[in-house]
């Protein structure tokens, strides 16, 4: 199994926990992630508005960049996900849109959305199957109880990422039964954790984060993952620090054995 | 050669806007051996059996195409008619250009040029059709009715007064369904188990009825009149005719930790056990799996304190096989999981419950003895909130049901009348997508809720109840306010959507009986035949054929038990004469048709035959019973050398009506 792979900036930066251990765990599963040669950011946020044509072109080009290399392209931040899926089905689906990207591109050969875009999570679930991935744990963590938390960019929305149901979703709690641990259902995990209001209503992203924490706390969790590094760094640094909050692949690789050694 | 008379019918405009009958007629008047070919309005009508018959009259015409609805709708009617006017029933055809054109074609070229093609495929089948003679088959004046809710109840005591014997089957220890769970009735508000008690008294003391309480169907076999039922009689380790339901063993047994079922998991009850004060068999029965004398063989105390000697911890499964003439499922519902709607933090917090569980929280038997109590503390809730369509009416229907639910409207508004009413210092909301409360009294009732009891109820649905410092903090929207809503509720109650019991599924399979994509069974006509499954001798009964409430329920039951009795009132019924027969002389005995035949219809013989010089050989070859055989044609499609034929569709029949089509 071979992937076109797009980390983005965060995971290069501020995120690196969720690139290294992500990596170091798909090389031990015997899944070739590659990263795309020079990618750029992805736009960091989808545009509403229809006609900004602007802010969609580079994540246009990781999706035409992928297409070239014939591989389908896989996504580990939430935030990046977000944006190049649902900017890949613009290309798929709107017609001016997609005029409009590819005067602009001026590729070699127009693209038209055919790359699939998959996220990480969805590889493991649906590419290497949790009951594969159980059998290759070599540390389970058993006896840990782990929430998983999801945030608002993840699934949602739900006709677009088609991945989970955003109102009741499974695959994190799956991901966690297949290494061993115990997941803790919570009402707040897949509610916003406040991080876009940090600079413009920090009291608010403090009281979202803290609601996150507690919440998952008294449902019995004693430490949590996620898989955005926005929602990472929210609930760690506005969150009262209740609970430890660490990236999904850290534990992933922990499980795997391969945590260790790694850089 | 045959003379053929085409009878082509408009069905109003059904057929006639999307077919142009002339042009069919005129076209299948050009046929081989047609004599006389018409259209007319309605030949369902008096009017056009009338023109039939008169033409068979007439013409002498030896066949008939009718080119009308689907044979499942009138072919009986046009054979009857048919019949009448001299010609034998089975050399009239029909041609289905209603389902199978009309109603599926836009553009009237391409739906006339169907019809036409599939009328001369019908008068092609016509030119081999032979007449056949119906035999008959006598009927077993006893019926089963399989479920014992107030649908096989009612059921059981409709037949049971006309003076037939019935059993009835249940998988549970005790009569009763779901009806002995709920605490008062829409929109009378009278008790539940004061109306329902009763009537499961007189069908235990009714000496037509027979209760097989604790028992499964394991296997049908036959057909309409003559079933032969296999029936598991499953081990309750209490001799159900020794015990007199006194209970004592249910107080004395050690094992106290066993979820009780009646009241949903919300209190505990022991290993042996009644399942309520009310049960009928009153007669107790041993959990096999908490039991600690049938798992480790220790322990024994029950035994010990039955006075009558009615515990027997070596009684085994068994299988018991009777006849029937009919057969009434009444299988009833079960709310859905709440696994996929966690939305409603039903898995993490007591204080959210379902609908049902509500019922046993406000009843007097229940498990707080019929205070309203929050189910993780115990303290009285002062802010309640329900949802409704917690399942029905979802899109696609992947996590939830696509249909309404039906029930939980009234419910809903019974529970919140009740709440408000026993304690006036609660707040009670409604969120509801549409409140639908047609049927007798019922929207008076709802009315009542809102303006005399004061429930608030908002248009809108609840998207999220986190549970927060042992509150439940709902955020839902109000839709016609424009505005979210955030409500700190003490406890939640989800009117989740009804589904058809588990044992439907298998339970049609071996009744051959059709359900929908829901699994609920299939009515014989949703309209004209709503208590008959479309398998002969097999009848519906309440909720496993829709959702229902009580009343409805009571009344389909009843009419079930009318078609019953009318089956059961005839010595002998007309068969099919459509059945499988086997050509002896090409018959080579290889059993292929006997491993497809699903009715066991067919047997072998060693059949004498004359050989070459006078000589004689035995040879064995396949029988067809005609009074078990249901005109499937699995064995005529199995047989390699083409000696199995079906009568009135055999192999030479359908060959003529592909070439019709075809050429």
């Amino acid at each position: 199994m071979t992937y076109s792979y797009f980390p983005g900036c965060t995971l290069k930066t501020k995120g690196r926990d969720l690139d290294i251990w992500g990596r170091a765990a798909m090389e031990a599963l015997g899944v070739e992630l590659r990263e795309l040669p020079q990618w750029q950011c992805c736009g960091a946020v989808y545009p509403q508005a229809k006609d900004e044509i602007a802010v969609r072109l580079s994540a246009v080009r990781a999706l035409a960049s992928a297409g070239e290399l014939g591989t389908d392209l896989v996504t580990l931040c939430s935030a990046c996900h977000h944006v190049i899926k649902r900017v890949n089905r613009d290309m798929r689906t709107d017609e001016t849109i997609r005029s409009r990207a590819n005067t602009y591109l001026q590729l070699e050969t127009p693209y038209a959305g055919e790359t699939k875009v998959l996220h990480y999570l969805e590889v493991l679930r649906d590419q290497v199957g949790f009951d594969q991935l159980q059998k290759r744990v070599v540390k389970p963590l058993t006896g840990r109880k782990i929430g998983a938390y999801y945030g608002c960019l993840l699934l949602r929305p739900s006709g677009e990422m088609e991945f989970d149901d955003p109102e009741n979703p499974s695959i994190l709690e799956d991901f966690l039964r297949a290494i061993g641990a115990e997941p803790v259902v919570y009402a707040m995990r897949n509610e916003c954790c406040g991080g876009y209001t940090t600079l413009e209503n920090k009291p608010y992203a403090v009281k979202q984060a803290g609601r996150v924490l507690e919440n998952a706390a008294s449902c019995g969790a004693e430490e949590l993952i996620t898989a955005c590094p926005l929602c990472l760094y929210n609930l760690q640094v506005n969150g009262g620090g209740k609970l430890p909050v660490r990236y999904f692949t850290e534990l992933l690789a922990e499980a795997l054995g391969v945590k260790e050694g790694a850089v | 050669m045959q003379k053929i008379g085409v009878f082509v019918c408009w069905c109003g405009s059904n057929i006639a806007a999307t077919v142009d009958v002339q042009a069919v007629s005129d076209a299948l008047a050009r046929e081989p051996g047609v004599v006389f070919s018409t259209n007319y309005q309605y030949m369902c009508s008096q009017a056009g059996q009338d023109m039939i018959q008169e033409k068979i009259r007439e013409l002498g015409l030896t066949g008939v195409v009718v080119c009308s609805c689907s044979p499942r709708m009138h072919e009986a009617t046009f054979r009857k008619a048919c019949e009448k006017a001299g010609l034998n029933p089975y050399m009239v055809e029909i041609a289905n250009i209603r389902e199978q054109c009309s109603w599926i074609h836009k553009d009237k070229l391409s739906g006339t040029e169907k019809a036409v093609l599939l009328g001369k495929a019908a008068v092609a089948k016509v030119h081999l059709n032979t007449p056949l003679t119906a035999g008959e088959s006598p009927v077993t004046k006893r019926a089963l009715v399989i479920g014992g809710g107030i649908a096989g109840i009612q059921t059981a005591l409709d037949i049971a007064e006309a003076g037939f014997p019935v059993d009835i089957v249940e998988k549970k220890p005790t009569i009763g369904g779901k009806m002995t769970q709920i605490d008062k009735t829409f929109p009378t508000l009278d008790c539940a188990a004061c109306i329902l008690t009763p009537k499961m008294v007189d069908a235990a003391q009714n000496e037509n009825i027979n209760i097989l309480s604790y028992s499964e169907v394991e296997a049908v076999k036959g057909f309409v009149g003559n079933f032969t039922v296999t029936i598991r009689r499953k081990a309750r380790f209490v001799d159900e005719t020794k015990c007199t339901g006194c209970g004592l063993c249910t107080e004395k047994c050690p094992q106290k930790k066993v979820p009780n079922e009646f009241n949903l998991g919300l209190d505990t009850r022991r290993a042996i056990y009644i399942p309520f004060a009310q049960a009928v068999p009153k007669a107790a029965a041993i959990d096999p799996n908490y039991c600690t004398m049938l798992k480790t063989g220790k322990c024994g105390v029950c035994s010990k304190v039955c006075t009558v000697g009615a515990i027997d911890y070596q009684q085994k499964d068994e299988l018991l096989e009777r006849e029937y003439g009919a057969i009434v499922a009444a299988t009833g519902f079960e709310p859905i999981s709440m696994d996929k709607f966690d939305e409603f933090a039903y898995s993490q917090s007591p204080d959210v419950v379902t609908s049902l569980e509500f019922e046993r929280l406000m009843n007097a038997a229940g498990p707080t003895g019929g205070t309203l109590l929050r189910p993780s503390d115990g303290t009285h809730p002062h802010t309640l909130v329900f949802v409704q369509c917690v399942g029905s009416r979802c899109d696609g229907g992947e996590k939830g049901k696509p249909y309404c639910s039906k029930i939980c409207c009234m419910y809903t508004a019974k529970h919140a009348m009740l709440t408000r009413e026993k304690y006036p210092d609660t707040e009670v909301y409604v969120f509801y997508i549409d409140v639908r409360t047609p049927g007798k009294n019922f929207d008076e009732f709802y009315r009542r809720a809102v303006e005399e009891y004061g429930v608030h109820y908002v248009k809108g649905m609840v998207g999220k109840v986190v549970p927060e410092n042992g509150k439940l903090k709902v955020q839902a929207s109000d839709l016609l306010g424009g505005q979210q809503l955030h409500i700190d509720a003490d406890m939640v109650v989800l009117a989740a959507a009804v589904e058809p019991d588990k044992s439907a599924r298998p339970l049609a399979t071996m009744l051959t009986a059709s359900m929908d994509t829901n699994d609920f069974f299939t009515e014989a006509h949703p309209k004209l035949r709503p208590v008959e499954s479309p398998t002969a001798g097999v009848f519906l009964s309440g909720a496993c054929q829709g959702p229902k409430d009580i009343p409805e329920t009571v009344a389909q039951a009843g009419a079930a038990a009318a078609k019953v009795i009318g089956l059961l009132s005839k010595d002998r019924l007309t068969c099919n004469p459509c059945v499988a027969r086997s050509d002896e002389l090409m018959c080579n005995g290889c059993s292929a048709c006997e491993k497809v035949c699903p009715y066991g219809a067919i047997t072998y013989i060693d059949k004498e035959f004359r050989g070459p010089n006078r000589t004689t050989l035995l040879r064995r070859v396949a029988q067809v019973n005609p009074a078990v055989c249901q005109g499937c044609g699995a064995c005529t499609v199995a047989c390699p050398s083409g000696a199995m034929d079906l009568q009135g569709f055999s192999n030479a029949q359908i060959m003529a009506e592909v070439d019709a089509i075809c050429k």
